[in-house]
């Protein structure tokens, strides 16, 4: 047995006993630590043979890895997907009472006025799906695509929605869905980590690394932010004057004595070092290599609109699918400004929301019809959206006229679209009153589509739980229902 | 009780087995023990359905008054004395499929069945968990072998026997010393420190070592970090801006206390309710910012009272995680799903804390100032001023009166308001007033009080008014002030004068103006200064109108509590949700711990409680987590969980020893008991495994080897500078910013920014390292240290190729190495000689001949290679000593081995 596997199997045994199974209440601690030695596709199988875990995935799995473009600050639904033509008929009016009694914004004071769609729709593809010309390529791919119009949230402030989005809980602390997932699940690929994130838009979201840690799952599960400038991944360049023939005798060195060492105390620990420094030294070549767009054929580049090296959305899409090919687990993008309050033109849902369109439209739209044409859309899932809605009524901060048009955050109501995955094409999901304010059919919570994301990779979210400070803990809290309805 | 859990857990864990063993050998005579052989069943078969929170078919076998209650169709599960009456027992042995339980489950098997019966025949008595009754004094074993050299060692040798083992000869002086320096320091030992010890030939060379190093003040800074942990200290308040917070003073007063050795029970106390103590000194209101470290959200748009309540929900349960290891948390929803408690009395326990004037805006107010010189003088003098004419209490009084300028009344302790608007939102707080605005507070004390004090803000040219009325508008005036235009917030004071000593008070706000307006954010009653007849009077009074105004040099958050008259009241919430409240509830504790229904007023008691003899759990909690901190397991291996879900006490006498120790004769006092266990023989074995007991014992449950455990965070950092003589020794003061890479900040609505520290600050113990909560130091949060938004009671060591990267590359580590190379460049000799030398530098020891050749050939190689790379060699070393690099590539190798980040 050569010395990987040797340090994987007493990894194995030894972390399986005395931390996994007292942990993990459905026995998923065998599957998950996969990805504590050394991730390898654990994904199908069934490693019942060893007497370890036979639970996992619980049913069979529609999509082996998930894309998330987040688009941090809550992009406004009725500026892009939820065509109302009855608020177009009630702009400048005052909001009446009714809709603002018992009711509780972020900024909205005193009684605002109704904002009419800041954008035209107009129908697209064989289903006749209405889209915003704010998004002249997406409207090419609604017949691809579920679109969900009745999310909601319980949480009206950026940090804590973006929380409550990705952990399940508004507060900080709990760990991640793609950290849930890559825990669950490990990774496919030996040489990077199952868990990337990447930022553009000039800003992390409001919530910080919250939003990937892994809270109290142990600390390799936390997302892995890959940066656009400096390292990819933080250390993984040698110092200046050490080549890699030089990293590559003193790693030598350093394994031999760890090895001498393993000899002296029998501490599995140490073999275990031993595979992670050897990781850590096919990293080294396997990150800055999946980094680079520069390979990239041209037409590629210019579909996503990316060029190399800079921090936008169009690269860190193209290099999503780079990363997908090879097998990472979870990719979470976050794309900062949306936040169109109307406080100035920037953040405004004419014009600012369109500014922000033109950083995204073309870039998603090439995402989805890349993995589609390299076959990788149909075990990929998409999810794009924000954290919350906006008003149907115009932002009236300290009951003033804003100096642009905006719209304060909404919980009731919010558009977001998924593909891939298993997840139905050309669909339209759930339906919102005449003005976008509130879902009146088939409503979709956010632990319902935390429980609708886990259940498309295999996992129950029900039985996927984690103990912590006495109790079993899931990314769903006590809540969520799988949205079975959407499922191809 | 003592001999049955024995002879039960030597096996540890596994409790049906344990169960069964228990039967054959007892179960016809014995009564039947509730912990040790039903509980077990209980938990595994029947909780999930029929516990705290499910009570299926309306059964729960949480309290036995349900238990014994009538079902929902009626029948009744357990009729004590009666099985053949019990549905409980109908239903295990039943044959349906449809009615035998566990539903759908594997049925319990006979000898499970036999229990359950003859429990119930013999009354179904419930039995508190171990953990909810008062330790007792266990005997010392006495064993066969003649080993140890203290108590520890009797009981941890009774199960090393018991389970076939031996126990490890004495480690080396070598790996002995360099493991007592980091256990009780956090940082290796110098070569000279090491010699000193090798070298000591007395017979109490290692108790003088161990005396030594808690002495040390590097103690203070090692074991601060176990307690930063629980008390999630950071130097920025999460959520959104994550701005900075100025709270390191705490940081501090816990390194103080644990180099003062402060007894665990003033510990304590201090830090819950240092500030209802009579005559609270400043450090007693400095330690009481262990509970301002809750997370703050100053996003925009935020509902402060729901982020107040979150940070008490925090208090509640961090209270009782790292005192109780009790977990709460999930009673703020509904009953305890394992464990006796009940949602209402989660609120009874949150009402300790929901009377702080705290209340999640950005100023955190209350602060404590800490003055500029100059204002200092002038409190000292209006200090000796009042003593001179007063009395010790009463200047203490005053001065945290002018340090924190609370108890403020704010806009929830108005009765009732006209016309006046409250922005309450975060980022916001303060209320908007116009010509007609009146305030009205209910059942003011007045006896006693002289000035009210108002912080208001007016940027309209025109002049307001303000009058101060009792009984009604228009009633009688006490006082009166013009308010006319500021420059941001002022402090206003308004004399007062009344014979009334309780009244209702209303302010009046006019002006000749209609568009007039003006904002305050609360107001503040000054009571009467002694020393009315004296000619200074006035004179000191306008000084303290004066200190109260400046800013402090330092402000630290800290509990103040509001005045009674306008404390809160507390009601359970509705499934939680603070939103919809439920039955007002009492202040007090879980029943489960107050059999003798106690009464609770404050902090304090709960403070004086968790430290007095009654309390069961406190002593052995504390003890539990020294234990698992140089073990690497607790005796409870679960040191956040003593409930029944916990793991179950690997030595229960042991720790019923320990704990009665630490809070008896050693009137905890943590040297003491850290000096107890550093002195066993336990903690004194070689961690080398024979074949034997790795197959007998592979977790090393039994201790008969010392546990080999990687380095903390800190520890890791530390090490690296403090063996390339890095290390600064400076204590105490504002986190500094080592080294970290170009963007790692990169927060929105906050353009705070991370200023690498100069000089020694960049080399300081990661203790001081500046953690801002949403982006904390790269390379200790790789290491496993908390990020700091939740008590953590234990972190998990993980073993990752991002560690290796970090100390292969980081250039903090990469410096170290490099430093490290120079000194060893300046030892002469051939290359043997150096690579002894440096080894020795970072181990302390001789290295073994094969690691000696490793290092040796490694040597060659990179100098062959940079003879032919000069310029690469030049890059690395920053220097044209050709040697320098292949010294520094060696460094940087010896620094990345496992026995360097391993204690062993």
């Amino acid at each position: 047995m050569d010395l990987f596997n040797e340090a994987r199997r007493k990894r194995l045994e030894y972390t399986t006993r005395r931390h996994f199974l007292k942990k993990c209440s459905t026995g998923l601690g065998g599957i998950a630590l996969a990805s504590l030695i050394g991730p390898q596709d654990l994904f199908a199988k069934n490693l019942s043979g060893n007497g370890i875990s036979d639970t996992l995935p619980h049913f069979l799995p529609k999509a082996k890895r998930v894309i998330y473009l987040h688009m941090a600050g809550a992009p406004s639904q009725l500026e892009l997907f939820d065509y109302k033509p009855e608020l177009e008929k009630l702009h400048d009016l005052d909001c009446p009472k009714s809709l603002l009694e018992g009711k509780k914004f972020a900024f909205i004071q005193g009684t605002p006025t109704m904002l009419g769609p800041q954008h035209k729709f107009r129908q697209y593809g064989e289903t006749g799906t209405y889209i915003s010309d704010a998004l002249p390529h997406f409207s090419s791919i609604v017949d691809d695509v579920t679109i969900i119009k009745t999310m909601h949230t319980d949480q009206f402030n950026h940090a804590p929605a973006q929380l409550f989005l990705h952990t399940g809980s508004p507060r900080a602390g709990r760990p991640s869905m793609g950290a849930w997932v890559t825990y669950g699940l490990g990774s496919e690929n030996e040489n990077l980590p199952g868990y990337m994130v990447l930022l553009s838009g000039g800003s992390t979201p409001s919530a910080g690394k919250n939003v990937w840690g892994s809270g109290f799952l142990p600390s390799e599960y936390q997302g892995v932010q890959c940066r656009n400038s400096g390292d990819p991944i933080l250390f993984v360049s040698n110092p200046d004057g050490m080549s890699r023939d030089i990293r590559r005798k003193s790693l030598d060195a350093i394994n031999a004595i760890n090895r001498s060492q393993f000899e002296e105390f029998g501490d599995h620990e140490t073999m275990s070092r031993i595979a992670q420094y050897e990781m850590a030294f096919k990293m080294q070549v396997s990150v800055p290599e999946a980094m680079d767009t520069s390979k990239e054929p041209e037409y590629i580049r210019e579909m996503y609109g990316a060029k190399p090296g800079e921090a936008s959305f169009a690269n860190n899409c193209l290099l999503a699918r780079r990363l997908v090919e090879q097998g990472v687990r979870f990719i979470q993008l976050y794309h900062w400004g949306w936040d169109m309050h109307g406080d100035f033109e920037a953040a405004s849902v004419n014009q600012g929301i369109k500014m922000r369109c033109d950083e995204v439209d073309q870039p998603m739209t090439a995402l989805v019809k890349d993995l589609e044409q390299r076959g990788l859309l149909d075990d990929t899932l998409v999810v794009w959206g924000g954290e919350f809605g906006r008003t149907p009524m115009r932002e009236n901060r300290g009951g003033r006229v804003m100096p642009f048009y905006g719209r304060d955050h909404h919980t009731e109501a919010f558009s977001i679209w998924m593909a891939g995955g298993g997840i139905k094409k050309g669909l339209t999901y759930g339906e919102t009153d005449e003005i976008g304010y509130y879902g009146i059919r088939d409503r979709v919570h956010v632990h319902d589509l935390q429980a609708t994301i886990l259940h498309q990779l295999g996992i129950d979210h029900e039985k996927f739980t984690y103990q912590f400070q006495g109790r079993g803990f899931r990314l769903t809290d006590v809540h969520g229902h799988v949205v079975n309805d959407i499922i191809a | 009780m003592t001999v049955n859990f024995r002879t039960t857990y030597t096996r540890g864990v596994l409790f049906s087995i344990g169960s069964l063993l228990i039967l054959t050998l007892s179960c016809k005579e014995q009564k039947i023990d509730f912990n040790v052989q039903v509980r077990p069943i209980l938990n595994k078969s029947c909780i999930t359905c029929h516990g705290g929170v499910r009570q299926n078919g309306g059964f729960g076998l949480i309290f036995r008054e349900n238990a014994l209650g009538e079902t929902k169709n009626g029948k009744i599960g357990i009729v004590p004395g009666h099985p053949e009456k019990s549905e409980l027992i109908a239903r295990i042995n039943s044959e349906d499929p449809e009615l035998r339980m566990p539903f759908e489950k594997e049925p319990l098997n006979q000898e499970e069945i036999d229990i359950l019966t003859k429990w119930i025949e013999q009354g179904a008595e419930w039995q508190q968990h171990w953990a909810y009754l008062r330790p007792e004094e266990p005997e010392i074993p006495e064993n066969n072998l003649k080993w140890g050299n203290n108590e520890i060692d009797d009981f941890i040798l009774e199960k090393i026997e018991v389970n076939g083992l031996k126990p490890s000869e004495e480690a080396s002086n070598y790996d002995l010393v360099r493991r007592v320096y980091l256990d009780l320091t956090g940082l290796p030992p110098s070569l000279d420190q090491v010699a000193d010890f090798v070298n000591d030939d007395s017979e109490n060379a290692y108790e003088k070592l161990v005396d030594k190093l808690l002495e040390s003040p590097k103690y203070g800074e090692h074991w601060a970090s176990m307690w930063l942990d629980l008390a999630r200290y950071a130097d920025s308040k999460g959520y959104e801006a994550d701005r900075a917070r100025e709270i390191w003073k705490y940081r501090d007063w816990v390194i103080n206390a644990f180099n003062d050795d402060v007894p665990f029970d003033q510990f304590t106390i201090e830090q819950l309710a240092g500030d209802l103590l009579p005559e609270p000194s400043l450090d007693q209101l400095i330690a009481t910012a262990f509970h301002r470290n809750t997370l703050n959200n100053d996003e925009g748009g935020t509902d402060n009272e729901e982020y107040r309540i979150s940070s008490v929900i925090d208090r509640v349960n961090s209270t009782w995680e790292i005192w109780q290891s009790t977990t709460i948390g999930c009673v703020q929803c509904h009953s305890h799903p394992y464990d006796p408690i009940r949602q209402n009395e989660y609120y009874s326990s949150f009402a300790f804390f929901n009377n702080t004037s705290d209340w999640d805006v950005p100023s955190e107010n209350p602060v404590l100032k800490e003055f500029e010189e100059e204002d200092q003088a002038k409190l000292d003098e209006i200090k000796q001023w009042i003593t001179s004419r007063s009395n010790s209490s009463e200047t203490n009084k005053w001065e945290r009166f002018l340090r924190t300028g609370e108890p403020k009344l704010r806009a929830e302790d108005f009765t009732e308001v006209k016309n006046v608007v409250h922005h309450n939102r975060s980022g916001q707080d303060y209320m908007e007033l116009y010509n007609g605005s009146s305030i009205k507070i209910e059942k003011v004390v007045l006896q006693n009080i002289d000035r009210i004090y108002i912080n208001y803000n007016q940027s309209d040219e025109h002049l307001g008014n303000l009058v101060i009325s009792t009984d009604s508008v228009g009633g009688p005036v006490i006082g009166e002030a013009s308010l006319a235009k500021t420059k941001g917030f002022k402090n206003l004071q308004i004399k007062v004068l009344t014979e009334s000593k309780v009244a209702d008070l209303y302010f009046q706000f006019e002006s000749k103006h209609d568009d007039y307006s003006c904002t305050i954010d609360g107001l503040l009653l000054g009571e009467k200064l002694p020393g009315d007849k004296d000619s200074e009077y006035e004179q000191i009074y306008a000084e303290i109108d004066k200190v109260l105004k400046v800013p402090g040099k330092y402000s630290t958050p800290i509990m103040v509590e509001k005045p009674k008259d306008h404390s809160r009241k507390t009601n359970v919430f509705v499934r939680g949700n603070w939103r919809e409240k439920g039955d007002e509830v009492p202040i007090g504790i879980p029943k489960l711990f107050n059999s003798e229904e106690k009464e609770f007023n404050n902090r304090l008691d709960l403070a004086k409680w968790l430290v007095s003899d009654e309390n069961p759990l406190t002593g052995r909690v504390m003890v539990n987590r020294f234990w698992e901190k140089l073990f690497g397991v607790g005796i409870v291996g679960t040191v956040e969980d003593f409930g029944a879900l916990g793991d179950h006490p690997t030595h229960p006498e042991l720790l019923d020893w320990l704990a009665l120790r630490f809070s008896g004769e050693w009137n905890w006092s943590m040297k003491k008991l850290l000096k107890t266990i550093a002195m066993s023989s336990t903690y004194r074995q070689s961690s080398q495994v024979t074949d034997d007991a790795k197959e007998k014992d592979p977790d090393n449950k039994w201790l008969a080897r010392s546990p080999r455990i990687r380095l903390s965070a800190e520890q890791i950092r530390d090490q690296a500078l403090a063996v390339s003589n890095l290390l600064s020794d400076k204590m105490y003061g504002p986190s500094v910013m080592p080294y970290q890479p170009e963007g790692i900040w990169n927060v929105i609505y906050n353009n705070q920014a991370w200023i690498t520290s100069e000089g020694e600050d960049a080399f300081r113990r990661g203790l001081y390292t500046y953690v801002r909560r949403t982006s904390a130091y790269p390379s200790l949060i790789t290491f496993d240290a908390s990020s700091r938004e939740f008590c953590l009671s234990r972190r998990i060591n993980t073993n990752t190729p991002l560690q290796a990267l970090v100390i292969l590359n980081d250039p903090a580590f990469f410096d170290a190495a490099r430093n490290l190379a120079r000194q060893i460049l300046l030892v002469e000799g051939d290359k043997e000689k150096k690579v002894i030398a440096a080894y020795r530098s970072v181990m302390g020891k001789i290295p073994e001949t094969d690691k000696s050749d490793i290092l040796v050939k490694l040597l060659e190689e990179t100098e062959a290679y940079y003879r032919d790379h000069e310029e690469e060699a030049y890059e690395l070393a920053k220097s044209d000593d050709l040697e320098l690099a292949s010294l520094t590539v060696m460094a940087n190798a010896l620094m990345n081995m496992d026995e360097f980040i391993v204690k062993n």
